[in-house]
């Protein structure tokens, strides 16, 4: 119940300023605009999405979550309403949740004002749509991880500034490792396992089987883990600042 | 209604709040003073639950702050010491949220809104985003939030900050009448205010309390009637410390 009412508030705060709006076309254009351009997406022709969209996803998620996210808790602990918040009768847990849906809320309603470019690789072609949708669903999950992201190291600081920097190192580390130019290169100087445990850690790879269609328990469990852990740490962390 | 026993507080090797024992009866206002940094904020800080206590208990009407802090909760009212708002909501649209937040929801929520409003003289700014308001508006929407929910509990840290003296003599006001029906702890540093609207009052220097006792009483220790001249004289400069 008291997830809501944050959650309500947040939202609404995210809206009432031009932080959504900025972040909102700003997503629309570049997801978009290299969809056309880098994406080539008229010229090879293929009625799908997955190489031509989704593809620059995660390179955008890496800059637009941080942004996103870095207000969450670096506000309220410069501002000193952590110390209504702490006071309300409500839980930690409740807060960060109600914190992190708004901030998911914004991502997907970015992704879902994409749908002019499914309703034109249907009129072009006749696309996999299953493969569009989970498409979609990787492609938020992408957003989700980062916005943990950005939310574990926002509870760190109180400077909005410092915690867009980090995170967005953190978010493209995450993209690089797994990304197949980085890996390769990598593969020629540390061992197989070494490579396997930095695919594992990167987005990429749980990213694309989504991308191509497939739904996997693992990547599912990896997403739902990654963003758990991230939260744990945020509550954990804000519970040691106060000790 | 508010009980702390042995209440300390270390931060590192600074020891904040230093074993604090005192205790506020319903129709009691009782004054917090001290010179800054003596650790009033931070001992109302544990009191209302938002820093743990290294070593103690408060109790708030016989719920013990650290075993049941979620229901402890809701018998307080807070006001935090810069009076921290949401700068992006307007006085009415913030209200609103810590009515909710509270618990509160429809017509109860309305009337609750209202009735702080009116309260603390909000009804003219209730629709004004915040981050336009002057400060003394500021503090007294903060304090409107912790009057929402009607609480037995009222915690308020320097309540009369910032304010101009039209301004100051409305809260102690309110102070004096409010208190009539809860238990209040207020902190200042404006000696004058302890004699305007407490019932007693406690003299806090180095985490430890140095005197407690009624205004009146006080003054009769203080070396010429003068409450100045006792604070002085019982509490470290902090040059000297």
């Amino acid at each position: 119940m008291s997830s809501i009412t944050i959650f309500k508030r947040e939202l609404k705060s995210y809206f009432a300023q031009p932080t959504a709006y900025a972040i909102i076309v700003i997503f629309l254009i570049l997801s978009l605009g290299l969809t056309f351009t880098f994406g080539n997406f008229m010229r090879v022709g293929d009625a799908s999405l997955q190489y031509s969209f989704f593809f620059w996803h995660p390179w955008l998620y890496m800059l637009i979550a941080p942004a996103i996210g870095m207000k969450l808790w670096a506000d309220e602990q410069r501002n000193g309403t952590i110390e209504l918040l702490g006071t309300f009768p409500v839980s930690t847990w409740s807060v960060i949740l109600g914190k992190f849906l708004a901030a998911a809320a914004v991502t997907l309603v970015a992704l879902l004002l994409t749908f002019p470019i499914v309703i034109t690789v249907n009129y072009l072609g006749s696309p996999d749509n299953g493969a569009i949708v989970s498409g979609y669903i990787g492609s938020f999950l992408v957003s989700c991880t980062f916005i943990a992201i950005t939310m574990l190291v926002s509870a760190c600081t109180r400077d909005q500034v410092v915690c867009l920097i980090v995170s967005v190192a953190i978010c493209t580390l995450m993209v690089l490792c797994g990304y197949d130019d980085f890996t390769r290169e990598l593969a020629k100087a540390t061992s197989p396992a070494a490579v396997e445990a930095v695919i594992a850690f990167g987005v990429w790879d749980h990213f694309s089987s989504l991308n191509r269609g497939l739904f996997r328990l693992q990547d599912f469990i990896w997403f739902s883990t990654f963003i758990g852990l991230c939260l744990l740490g945020t509550s954990t962390i804000l519970s040691a600042k106060r000790a | 209604m508010i009980e702390v026993s042995n209440l300390t507080k270390r931060f590192g090797s600074k020891l904040a709040v230093d074993n604090l024992s005192f205790s506020v009866e319903k129709g009691e206002v009782l004054g917090f003073l001290g010179p800054n940094g003596a650790g009033k904020s931070t001992t109302m800080r544990m009191v209302t639950g938002f820093l743990p206590p290294t070593s103690g208990e408060a109790h708030i009407c016989g719920i013990s702050i650290t075993e049941e802090p979620a229901r402890a909760k809701t018998k307080i009212g807070y006001l935090p010491e810069s009076a921290p708002l949401y700068n992006d909501m307007t006085v009415i649209g913030f209200l609103k949220f810590c009515a909710e937040i509270r618990g509160l929801v429809g017509i109860e929520k309305n009337e609750a809104v209202e009735r702080s409003i009116e309260t603390c003289f909000l009804t003219s700014v209730a629709h004004q985003s915040i981050d336009t308001l002057s400060k003394g508006y500021r503090h007294r929407t903060c304090l409107a939030q912790a009057l929402l929910h009607d609480p037995e509990v009222l915690i308020l840290d320097e309540p009369t900050d910032g304010l101009d003296p039209n301004q100051k003599y409305e809260v102690r006001q309110l102070i004096k009448r409010l208190g009539e029906t809860k238990a209040i702890l207020f902190s200042t540093h404006i000696l004058e205010e302890v004699e305007a609207s407490c019932s007693r009052a406690v003299i806090v220097d180095q985490g430890k309390i140095v005197v407690d006792g009624t205004p009146a009483e006080l003054i009769a220790q203080a070396p010429n009637g003068s409450l100045t001249e006792l604070f002085r004289k019982l509490t470290t400069t902090d040059t000297a410390a």
